[in-house]
Order: structure tokens, then C-alpha cells, then sequence
């Protein structure tokens, strides 16, 4: 089977089907091992005391943010340059799990910075860009819903989205061009983290366990878009045959 | 005893309490929403089959 096989929709509810048990099996088993290790097996820091347990949460959804972006950028790129069937399928399901990865990002950054900075929020860069980035999400979902045709709607969504990208290198290096509150990297450093082992080891599993969550909901959100978009199909079809009385039902599918 | 020291989370409690409830909440509402829209739409397809509305791949398939 060649990989554009996997372009076919009704290829990939097949093998998204069998493919699910499993993600969402090992899923919950690393959520079970990182929760473990994020509250009896991690120490508490020498600074932050237990508070840095938020890490374990805020970290992961704040790289799902950006992976779930990354990947509506790739996403995009083949709607615009390879015109793949399922691309902007992908791109449309990522979107609401990308906003909800960055508000848990922005909501645990918070409740993490009030007993730690003293305050809920301030306008520094590293803070800014995310809410940007959360902001963008819900414009991208917006535009969406706004336009009845998807592929007209995949294509005006991919180009917003690829002019988007350029606040993902911005998010990332942050604290690098300007000063600011939020801290530096610690993990994804040139010389390697900078982080012990025993709070970068449960920090590492929790990431994997968001990832899995990720990719999980992710195929189920595109197997509900193909199957939306078979919905539409076959409501205008049986508004073709009976035009009359069908007129209903095609408003209705549109409106969806 | 680990019951007690899991609860013993230092004097910002609340704040990891709730940092980690919200995000539960997050996740629910996530999976909820994929459950309940996928019932949706194979709820739209059965009454479309019920009305005698198919893929014509189907159609093909049986021929």
C-alpha cells in the first residue's frame, strides 16, 4: 500500500479504527505512570516546594500547543500545495484541541505564576504570544464555521494558518530576544536540560501521555469531519432528487 | 500515610489542586464533545439510509 493510499477517507476510518484501542490503551496507562510519578515518585523543588508539581501539567499542554499548530501548518501545506483529501480535515479537527491545549497552558501558567511571581499575568513576551496563539485558534475556528463550502473554507484557513506559523519560532525563543519574566528553557536547550533527572523523567512521561491524548482525539475529531462532510454530501444529493422538500435539509447540514 | 502526604501539598495546595482539576475538566469537555459529535453524525447517517439516501459506492458495491 503506498502512502497516498492513506489519502482515501474510507482507508483511513479503517485504520484509524484499529489504530485507536491501542493509543488510547497506551494513553491512559502513561497518564497513570506520570500522574504517579508527578505527585510520589518526583521530589518537591528546593525553591518552588511542591508548586512545581504544576509543571507536570502547564509544560506538556504548552508544547501540545504549539505541536497541535505545527502540525495545522503542515496540515495546510498539503491543502494548498498537494491538495491532499485529508488535509484540511486534519487541520479543522486540530484546531479546537490546540485552543484547549493552550488555555490549560495559559490557565496552569497562571494559577503556577500567582504564588510563585506574585501575580496572575503580566504582558511579557513568552505570555503575550501564547494568549496570541489562543486568540489565533479561536479566529481559525471561527473562520471555519463562517464559510459553508469546507474546501473553500480549508483554503482560506490553511493560508491564515501558515501566516499564523510565524509566532511559533516567536513563542520559542521568547525569553531568548527580550526580558522576561517567564523563565528560560530548560528542557529543549543546544547543551541538553538543565533539569534533574528525577523532575525531568516524570516531566517526560506526562508529555508523552498529553501527546497519546493528543493523537487520540485528534483521529476521532477527523473521523466525525469525514463523516460530517458525508452527511452534507448526501443531504444534497437527496436535495437534487427532491428539491421541494430537501430544501430543509440542506440548510440545516450547512448551518451544521 | 500516602494518602496523607498526597494530600500534604505544601501551602499553594489550592493552586495545584485546581490547576490540575481544570485541566481535567478540559479533557472531559474534549472527549465529551468528539463522543457527542460522533453520535450526531451517525445518528444524520442512519436517518439518511432510513430514507433510502446512500453513497453510491455503496450502490456499486452491492450491484
Amino acid at each position: 500500500m503506498a502512502l497516498i493510499d492513506l489519502a482515501n477517507p474510507t482507508r483511513f476510518l479503517s485504520l484509524s479504527r484499529a489504530l485507536l484501542p491501542w493509543l488510547t490503551g497506551l494513553c491512559v496507562l502513561a497518564f497513570a505512570v506520570g500522574l504517579y510519578m508527578a505527585f510520589f515518585v518526583a521530589p518537591e523543588d528546593y525553591q518552588q516546594g511542591d508548586t512545581v508539581r504544576i509543571m507536570y501539567i502547564h509544560v506538556p499542554a504548552a508544547w501540545l500547543a504549539m505541536m497541535c499548530y505545527s502540525i495545522m501548518a503542515l496540515s495546510s501545506l498539503g491543502t494548498l500545495v498537494w491538495k491532499h483529501p485529508l488535509a484540511d480535515v486534519s487541520a479543522k479537527a486540530a484546531a479546537p484541541l490546540g485552543a484547549a491545549f493552550t488555555f490549560m497552558s495559559l490557565i496552569t501558567g497562571s494559577l503556577w505564576g500567582k504564588p510563585m511571581w506574585g501575580t496572575y499575568w503580566v504582558w511579557d513576551a513568552r505570555l503575550t504570544s501564547v494568549l496570541v496563539l489562543f486568540i489565533m485558534y479561536l479566529g481559525l475556528m471561527a473562520l471555519w464555521r463562517t464559510m459553508e463550502d469546507p474546501i473553500k473554507a480549508g483554503k482560506a484557513a490553511a493560508v491564515l494558518t501558515l501566516v499564523g506559523a510565524l509566532n511559533l519560532p516567536i513563542i520559542k525563543f521568547s525569553v531568548d530576544w527580550w526580558n522576561t519574566l517567564h523563565q528560560p528553557a530548560s528542557v529543549m536547550r543546544m547543551d541538553g536540560p538543565t533539569i534533574h533527572p528525577d523532575i525531568l523523567w516524570p516531566l517526560l512521561v506526562m508529555a508523552l501521555a498529553f501527546t497519546l491524548l493528543f493523537f487520540v482525539l485528534h483521529l476521532m475529531a477527523m473521523q466525525n469531519e469525514i463523516l460530517r462532510r458525508r452527511v452534507t454530501a448526501l443531504r444534497q444529493r437527496a436535495a437534487a432528487i427532491r428539491p421541494a422538500t430537501a430544501t430543509a435539509s440542506v440548510r440545516s447540514a450547512a448551518a451544521e | 500515610m500516602a494518602l496523607f502526604e498526597f494530600l500534604d501539598l505544601g501551602p499553594h495546595a489550592a493552586f495545584i489542586l485546581w490547576s490540575y482539576g481544570i485541566c481535567l475538566a478540559v479533557v472531559i469537555g474534549l472527549i465529551a464533545w468528539v463522543r457527542i459529535d460522533r453520535a450526531r453524525q451517525e445518528a444524520a447517517l442512519r436517518d439518511l439510509e432510513a430514507q433510502g439516501i446512500g453513497r453510491r459506492s455503496g450502490a456499486r458495491t452491492q450491484a
